[in-house]
């Protein structure tokens, strides 16, 4: 098993690097003028300056290579001095990737927006799972009742109707119409008694619910599957035949089993959580991670869009290593060599 | 249920039964396929032939009936700038059908080549197994709105506005979609390899060429027909979700995404332009999803003629 996972991690870093690679090809060869955006009547020579003062006077590669440096060394160095106060090195001279359009670090703007992200996006995902759970039990258990065709007719339409459309119409309802929720997500609101708890609550119900609908979807229709993988195994009637209560039978023997395949396909969905909910932050203006990089995609802010996505495709790899781990740890039947 | 049907019909017709025609029965006995395949048959149809009967301009500016509510001359209201929305979904709706139709076309082309390449030569299965993997990797929203961006203009110079946005978006989404089908035909391709009729095709000397595409080609064709229509759905909705982020189609060259972008600014004054595009997305997901898994159903030999 360790064998296994030290294998997998040495692997990962050249599919990283390859990624690297691409993201930074894309964008840098991309037919794109960083001063394109700048008023006509800076002249060229001046225009030519700002280039270079934005480090694109080197060739390809070196820009590269130097776009690592500060992405693997520089930035980890930075962090962990931060965290616990202490010097390495030149950290005044040290490079750090800037952003174009606001002269700051990038790493700096992403950690500033990660909570609103990690609350927001991560809450669903939990809300998401909650319900899902319950549902792909129930409609397994009782397969072909009326629960189990209205929760697979549901989860479809949750499958298929996308969250642009759903945000918008629960927009239309609940807050233009009947004007019980906020439409817009306040990120300075501060958090100081009952009152605004509840203020807190109430602007994040949509948000959170819109994607924990498009999720809890997803999930149940695993849930479901697996449970009916399970409910006809051997197992199981030996468990009912030994006397044991049905409770005990589904919710021990079954669930347990039945939620191995589920907790890999949560954990593959989490790197989502980082990226995928672009579309939603967009809609309840909630400035997290997806909303910072439609800004930097709009404004062509190259080095923050390159690190943001090569931030998700990292978090994607990472998080494919853990769920092909967690599979090989709670299945003993999965032997890896 | 099906099972005695097809006997009965076995009785009454000597003729002999043909695989498509078992797998037609039983998609008939999906309840939800065959009314997926209807709603989606109306959605065509009327995306096709209903601007021959509501002949109105989608882009003519009737700035005196803005903002309008339903009524008989314009069913779905008019826009901010007056212009007729049933006549803008349904002119929207055939570049979104195109959009999902051509770049499904392009992902099963690039997806079924490569994987049957990699089932089929064992060289190339683990560099395109590899290739397969990174692609899966890779942030695919963010990628997708980054190459837009960047290449949109020189696209658009090159072919036109809306022939160059149109090839780009299609082209992108083909490309980054292809890998679910890849692994599945692979799958398949080293299962059928190792069959008899396999060996003894290419016992009597028959080029690899000739295997594939008489022996093995055939043979995958039920999961390909699968991720087709499961790719139309997903061709759909990243369209869609490009455009609403503002990175797709053009407003005077609308997709349904974009309608739904352009609408949600007047969410308030006239909701209509929201939920008409927006049931359009849904209606015809729903719709290729609930045939996707009757297909995967009528497709599936241990389920059929059950």
């Amino acid at each position: 098993m360790l064998n296994y996972a030290i294998r997998r991690l040495l692997f990962a870093i050249p599919t990283l690097l390859i990624i690297s690679f691409l993201i930074f090809a894309i964008l840098d060869l991309a037919p794109n003028d960083p001063t394109g955006n700048l008023p006509l009547t800076i002249p060229p020579e001046v225009r030519e300056k700002i280039r270079m003062a934005l480090g694109l006077g080197d060739p390809f590669p070196i820009r590269y290579l130097k776009w690592l440096q500060q992405f693997f060394i520089n930035e980890p160095l930075n962090i962990i001095e931060q965290a616990f106060g202490i010097t390495i090195g030149d950290s005044e001279n040290r490079l750090r990737v800037q952003s174009w359009a606001t002269r700051s670090p990038v790493v700096d703007l992403i950690i500033e927006r990660t909570p609103q992200t990690l609350w927001v996006v991560g809450m669903s995902y939990v809300v998401g799972i909650l319900i899902a759970i319950p549902i792909g039990v129930i409609s397994a258990y009782r397969q072909y009742s009326v629960f189990d065709q209205v929760g697979t007719f549901i989860s479809m339409i949750g499958f298929s109707v996308p969250t642009f459309f759903t945000g918008l119409l629960f927009i239309v309802i609940f807050s233009s119409t009947l004007g019980w929720l906020p439409s817009i997500y306040d990120t300075t609101h501060e958090v100081t008694d009952f009152a605004s708890f509840w203020f807190q609550v109430k602007q994040m119900i949509m948000p959170v619910m819109v994607l924990a609908l498009f999720n809890a979807s997803q999930l149940s229709r695993f849930m479901r599957a697996s449970m009916l993988d399970n409910l006809s195994q051997d197992y199981v009637r030996t468990a009912r035949a030994k006397g044991l209560k049905e409770k005990v039978v589904l919710l021990v023997h079954v669930l347990r089993n039945s939620l191995i395949p589920v907790v890999t396909v949560i954990a593959l969905g989490i790197p989502q959580i980082f990226g995928g909910a672009i579309i939603t932050e967009q809609i309840f203006r909630v400035n997290g991670l997806g909303q910072l990089l439609i800004v930097g995609i709009q404004g062509a802010d190259i080095p923050l869009v390159q690190t943001l996505t090569f931030i998700f495709a990292i978090l994607i790899v990472f998080f494919n290593l853990v769920a092909d781990i967690v599979y090989g740890m709670l299945d003993p039947r999965i032997r890896y060599e | 249920m099906s099972n005695a049907s097809n006997v009965v019909a076995a009785e009454e017709m000597p003729q002999h039964r043909s695989l498509w025609g078992d797998v037609w029965s039983q998609f008939r006995t999906h309840k939800g396929a065959v009314a997926g395949a209807a709603v989606f048959f109306l959605i065509v149809l009327g995306v096709v032939l209903g601007p021959y009967i509501h002949t109105l301009d989608p882009q003519f500016l009737d700035i005196r009936n803005k903002n309008l509510g339903p009524s008989l001359a314009h069913p779905m209201g008019t826009d901010n700038l007056g212009r007729d929305t049933l006549a803008q979904v349904m002119a929207g709706g055939r570049v979104s059908l195109l959009v999902g139709i051509v770049a499904m076309l392009l992902s099963l082309v690039v997806g079924t080549a490569i994987g049957v390449l990699a089932g089929f030569f064992k060289k190339l299965d683990g560099p395109l197994m590899r290739f397969t993997d990174l692609f899966l990797a890779l942030p695919l929203l963010p990628l997708l709105l980054v190459i837009i961006m960047l290449f949109r203009d020189s696209l658009r110079a090159a072919f036109g506005p809306e022939t160059g946005i149109f090839l780009l978006i299609v082209f992108v989404i083909g490309i980054t979609s292809w890998m679910q089908t890849a692994r599945i035909v692979r799958g398949d391709v080293l299962a059928l390899k190792e069959m008899e009729f396999v060996v003894a095709a290419r016992s009597i000397g028959a080029p690899s060429r000739r295997i594939i595409s008489r022996h093995i080609l055939p043979n995958v064709l039920s999961p390909i027909m699968v991720s087709a229509t499961l790719g139309i759905a997903n061709a759909i909705i990243t369209e869609s979700a490009l455009s609403f982020l503002g990175l797709g189609f053009p407003s005077d060259f609308p997709t349904w995404g974009r309608l739904l972008y352009d609408g949600a600014n007047f969410m308030q004054l006239t909701p209509e332009r929201v939920i008409w595009p927006g049931l359009a997305i849904s209606l015809t997901v729903l719709s290729v999803n609930y045939m996707g898994d009757g297909l995967r159903d009528a497709l599936d030999p241990r389920i059929r003629g059950r």
